[in-house]
């Protein structure tokens, strides 16, 4: 993957597949100590124990359309390859909770993209389900929920596209501002 | 700093519940664009963008668009699948915004099937 933001949209979309109605997106950068993580929990159905061991081989999957599955893998290969850890906790019924840490200025790090994009994409696919996101940026932060969104929204759907080319065009602005950029 | 302002979301309310009682209605074109791992990792992301900025242009009632998982057809991501009601579903491959624009004007707003981006008929 070219930006980490699209990481987050895959792992994102394996929660959704796993039946959550909530995602939780948790991106903290702390210059001082050179660190970037991501955090991604869900409320979906969980990761089976006999699984959890080796899911990050990408011989291992719950998917039906083909035998490999990639995704954790891949995230898992991005943080460590940059001095980070990558953790992944599921307990069935309750969720899945995926953590990856990176050495924030390492040569090998991705940037981590276009988050706007990744949220609307999410927004605009999968409409019903609810995300939080919070992004802390040396001590500054933003948070965005959906929920809140939808309550001012009034019942208009979230993947109007009106709506979609305003949220993304607003999360860019106060990412831009945390960034001091 | 903190949270998103949400006060300019109340002028756009106006704008778009006009809209909205139209929307109601049955839609009768899908647009799915493929976001597995495969397709993400080859400009899925992308497609959506320029998706929902033709969907904004169109400003069309009957067209739903949404995300899904794999095909199973990795090699040929990101792929996109048109299914206009009455008709075959139609899957596209190698998408990215260029093409993904030509077949929202042309296939989607018009009925003419790309067949030179086309994976299969459904």
């Amino acid at each position: 993957m070219k930006e980490l933001s699209l990481h987050i949209l895959d792992l994102a979309e394996n929660g959704i597949t796993a039946g959550a109605s909530l995602i939780r997106i948790h991106v903290n950068e702390i210059l001082s100590e050179n660190t970037l993580t991501i955090q991604i929990q869900d409320n979906g159905n969980g990761i089976p124990l006999a699984m959890i061991e080796n899911i990050t081989d990408p011989f291992v999957t719950t998917r039906t359309t083909r035998r490999v599955g990639m995704g954790l893998s891949l995230f898992k290969a991005a943080a460590e390859r940059c001095n980070g850890r990558f953790e992944i906790t599921s307990e069935q019924g309750k969720g899945t909770l995926t953590n990856g840490s990176f050495q924030h200025d390492h040569i090998d790090r991705a940037p981590l993209g276009d988050m706007p994009s990744t949220l609307v994409s999410l927004m605009a696919g999968y409409p019903e389900i609810d995300i939080e996101y919070t992004h802390l940026y040396d001590g500054l932060n933003f948070t965005f929920d959906t929920r809140e969104i939808r309550a001012e929204l009034d019942g208009i759907p979230l993947n109007e596209p009106a709506v979609l080319q305003h949220l993304k065009k607003a999360i860019k602005q106060e990412l831009d501002h945390i960034k001091g950029s | 700093m903190g949270k998103l302002s949400v006060s300019d979301l109340k002028n756009l309310k106006e704008k778009v519940s006009k809209d909205m009682s139209l929307r109601e209605g049955k839609s009768k074109i899908l647009v799915t664009v493929h976001m597995g791992t495969c397709g993400i990792a080859s400009g899925a992301r992308e497609v959506m963008d320029a998706l929902m900025k033709e969907m904004e242009e169109a400003d069309r009632q009957d067209i739903r668009v949404m995300a899904a998982g794999c095909l199973g057809m990795c090699s040929s991501e990101p792929n996109v699948t048109v299914e206009i009601e009455g008709q075959p579903p139609i899957a596209y491959q190698f998408m990215d915004a260029n093409k993904m624009r030509q077949v929202f004007k042309r296939h989607v707003l018009k009925g003419e099937v790309q067949t030179d981006f086309a994976l299969a008929k459904m």
